[in-house]
Order: C-alpha cells, then structure tokens, then sequence
C-alpha cells in the first residue's frame, strides 16, 4: 500500500496537499484498491462551496458507488476533467495524475484534523490493512 | 443477515485464498469475489475461458415418473418430453405464483432427475419438494456431495476437450457422463455467462484435483462472483433476490417463455387470477457510464414514480451502466426514456430489449 509522504490524510481515506491556500485532493491507494476498478466519477461543480467532511464527490465502480468527502472546506476552483473520459486514473496514479478537485482552502486551521502520511500508516494497520 | 462464523466453504476455500481471491459471504458461503480486476476478469471470460467456483448451489436428485411422482406438478415448464441427457430451465412457485425458486432440470434417466437450485434456497427448496411429491418418491439432497465448476468462454471447448474427450459433442443445454482423469463428472453446455461454455459437476473431495487440473491449462483464469454478476446482468438473466422472489410471478419476472400453459402446476390457479401486473421486468441503458443500483428508484419523463432497480452495473461491453428493473407497464417499451436514481439525483436512462449484450459464443 503506497502512501505520499509530503500529503495529510482523512478517515475516509481521501489525500490532500496544500500548497499556499490551494488544496489538490484525491483518494489513497488504499481506497482505489478496495474500490476496484472506477468506472465513473461523479465530478463536483466549479465555484461549489463545500465543507471540510461534507460529500462532494461520487466514485463509482463496476460494482459499487462511493461517496467521496472533502478533505478542507472552501471553494472548488478545478477539476480533473481528465477523468471524466478516463476514471480508471484514480487506479493506475491516484495521488498524482489521477488527482480530483483543487479547493480554495477557507480555514487553513482545518488541516489539524488531519492525519499525516505516518499517522495514516498507523490507522490503516490498525484497520488491519 | 449470516455471520461470518457459520459460512459454509467449498472444498476449494484454500485454493481461492492462495490464488489471492478476496473473498465475500453470499447465500450463506463463503465465495471468491475476485482474483484480479473485475474488468480484467470480464476480459478473459468473454475472450478467452475462465472458470467459477459453483459449489455452492444445491444439487436434488429425484427418482419416477413424472407426472406419477408429483414434480411435473412442482415445475412452471413441461419435462415430460424432455430426452434423456438433456437440460431444462424453469421454476417452482408457491400457492400465490411467487417464485419459491428458479432451477435447472436435468433428465438423468426415463424416471431420474437431477435439480439444480440456488445456494442461498436449498433448505426451503428442500422442504418445498419434500412436502410436494408424492409420498414415497425417492427424494435426496446431494448438495454436500456435489461439487460444480463452470468454465465459460468462446475458448472453453478447446481447453475442456483436451482433458474429457467428447465434450464438443454436447450441444446447447444438453449433458453426458465424462471423466477427468479418471474422475467421473456430470458435464453439461450451460451457464450464466452468456459466453460459451460448461457446467462439471463432480464429487466434492475430487474437486480440487480437477479446479487445479484446469488452471494448468494458460489460457484459463479463476473469475469470482463480481464479474459473473456483470455478466449475466449484460445477458439480462434473472437471479434469485433480485429479479425473482417468493412476492414476484413469473410473468413479472419475463420468465413466460419457460411455463407450460398446457399443464397443471403448483401456482398456476393465482397465476392466471392475478390480472394484469402493476410492475414488470424491464432493461435500461444508462446514459452515461453512472451506473443504476439495486434499489435506485425509475422514474418515468413526467418524474412519476415508475419502479424500482433490481440489479444495475456498469457495462464493459457497451462502456455505459445498465440496469434491470421491475417498472410500470407504461415504461417496459424499448425507446421508452426513464430515469434512474434517488429523489435529489436522476439520471436518463433508454428502455431496451434484451440483452444488452448481443456478441457472445453462447450457441457457437
């Protein structure tokens, strides 16, 4: 199970790294791995304001769909319009190329919810991962 | 809901586990779900061969005549003129034409006969024949006794021949005695996949030797339920649960082309009193790759409540989700637009006729 360093993590296993008041988010390889194959996600709308841990974001694979939160609350301002043609980034590069939405952080003080890349490695063993 | 202590496993659990399978509870078993990616999975079944453990499912064997010992009574479709060696598809319903079950009929013999039923049903299956025919009829649950493997794909004849030579003789829905090296199979050209290909049963201790036997063979890759439920949904098939319970007639259920109207038939007296369906089965594609759900709502283009999603998935081979639904006589027409989701989120969806998936070796 690859896990990024430099990125802060949630519960829910969605990844996010901040950059000045930008954060770029996506789901773990954890995630993509119990997900399976996506085969559509469900894109949020630009300028959407969204709550840190509020659902914004469906994936959905062959056989399930899952709800997706945002890992800081703001305004979204891209998205990867990549995946609507080719979901199956989030498998093959989730924390890179196959990354979702960028928000316009509005509380940095959020990010203390957070798990770092090392408490994450702690969580996912003590889920038995 | 069963708890995971009293799974029952298959005499192929260790194997699942060392091929890397995750594996799931499902009808009271403990099964593989997949070995690779459900898409790489569909890949080989379709293209290639591909075999499923099917040990799970319930396996009768009833002794007589058939009119004589009760079970042409118990069964929607005729097999009285069944020839030996051959297979039949149907159900059994109870007093209010609710399908107790649907099974597949084999014709051992002039007065035997093999039924196979799904896993999760083989008790009150069980009990349903036991209290139906008549009393005395040799009647034996070889459940426990029975192993099953389906290979399936336009490649399996090739591979099956090489280790029970004849079986390229079996045509559709037909079955014969063979051996696997040494080992006595009954082997029939069925399956759930819509895909060329063959049901083996065996018995359960030799089972290993024979699942193991086939994987030796390259062209052949374990696929678990994940992507066998893909595939029969893109087939359209029924399956139990879903499509088909004990509140659903067979009519609802599309199942019409396999009851016996000439006949007598446990159910038949509701069936025909019932009138005309408020809900029936019906086929949709998705307009997009969001896929329906099992108990997404439909709705029709005026937003009315229209029914209720059975199974949905995404499509590999149409790219696109697809779903089976039990919708209002108003939107089961191929064309009709409907659609699918919750009350805050719909998406459009086309009716169409089955099955989705039109390019399978099936009858090749």
């Amino acid at each position: 199970m690859e896990i990024e360093e430099n990125y802060l993590y949630t519960k829910e296993h969605e990844w996010v790294s901040i950059e000045d008041n930008i954060a770029t988010m996506g789901i773990s390889d954890y995630a993509q791995e119990a997900l399976g194959d996506v085969t559509y996600v469900e894109l949020p709308a630009q300028e959407d304001e969204v709550e840190q841990f509020e659902q914004f974001v469906s994936v959905e694979s062959v056989k399930a769909a899952s709800d997706i939160f945002a890992p800081m609350g703001g305004k979204v301002i891209e998205i990867n319009h990549k995946l609507e043609d080719n979901p199956a980034l989030i498998n093959k590069d989730c924390y890179v190329k196959g990354w979702i939405a960028k928000i316009e952080v509005r509380d940095m003080d959020e990010s203390t919810n957070l798990m770092s890349a090392e408490e994450y490695r702690n969580y996912l063993e003590s889920l038995g991962a | 809901m069963t708890t995971e202590t009293s799974l029952h496993f298959t005499p192929l659990a260790d194997e699942h586990i060392a091929l890397g399978a995750k594996m799931v509870g499902f009808g009271g078993w403990s099964m593989p779900l997949q070995y690779d990616s459900i898409l790489a999975e569909w890949e080989v079944n379709r293209k290639g061969a591909s075999i499923f453990d099917c040990s799970h499912m319930g396996e009768f064997i009833i002794k007589g005549d058939a009119v004589d010992c009760g079970l042409d009574r118990i069964l929607i479709q005729t097999i009285s003129d069944m020839p030996p060696n051959t297979c039949r598809y149907g159900a059994m319903l109870n007093d209010s034409a609710g399908v107790i079950d649907d099974l597949i009929v084999y014709r051992k013999a002039e007065q035997e006969w093999m039924i196979v039923v799904n896993a999760a049903n083989i008790e009150k299956d069980a009990r349903h024949f036991r209290a139906s025919l008549k009393p005395g009829t040799h009647f034996e649950d070889v459940s426990l006794m029975t192993a099953k493997l389906d290979l399936q794909g336009p490649r399996s004849r090739e591979v099956l021949k090489e280790m029970a030579g004849g079986i390229e003789k079996l045509t559709y829905y037909s079955f014969d005695q063979f051996q696997i090296s040494g080992i006595p199979c009954l082997i029939s050209r069925t399956g759930y996949t819509g895909e060329l290909g063959f049901e083996i049963y065996c018995p359960w201790e030799k089972c290993k030797e024979i699942w193991k036997m086939i994987l030796n063979n390259a062209t052949v890759k374990p696929t678990g339920l994940g992507v066998r439920d893909v595939l029969r949904v893109e087939m359209c098939y029924s399956l139990y649960g879903h499509e088909l319970e004990e509140n659903i007639s067979p009519l609802q259920a599309g199942l019409d082309k396999f009851i016996d109207g000439k006949k007598d038939f446990i159910g038949r007296k509701a069936l025909l009193s019932r009138g005309e369906e408020t809900r029936g089965v019906g086929y949709f594609i998705s307009s997009s790759r969001k896929s329906p759900r099992a108990g997404h709502k439909i709705f029709d283009a005026q937003g009315n409540d229209a029914g209720i999603v059975t199974s949905g998935t995404f499509s590999p081979a149409l790219q696109l989700g697809i779903g089976i639904g039990l919708v209002s006589p108003a939107c089961k027409a191929a064309g009709t637009k409907i659609f699918f989701g919750d009350e805050k989120n719909q998406v459009a969806a086309a009716v169409t006729k089955r099955p989705f998936y039109k390019n399978g070796s099936l009858k090749a």
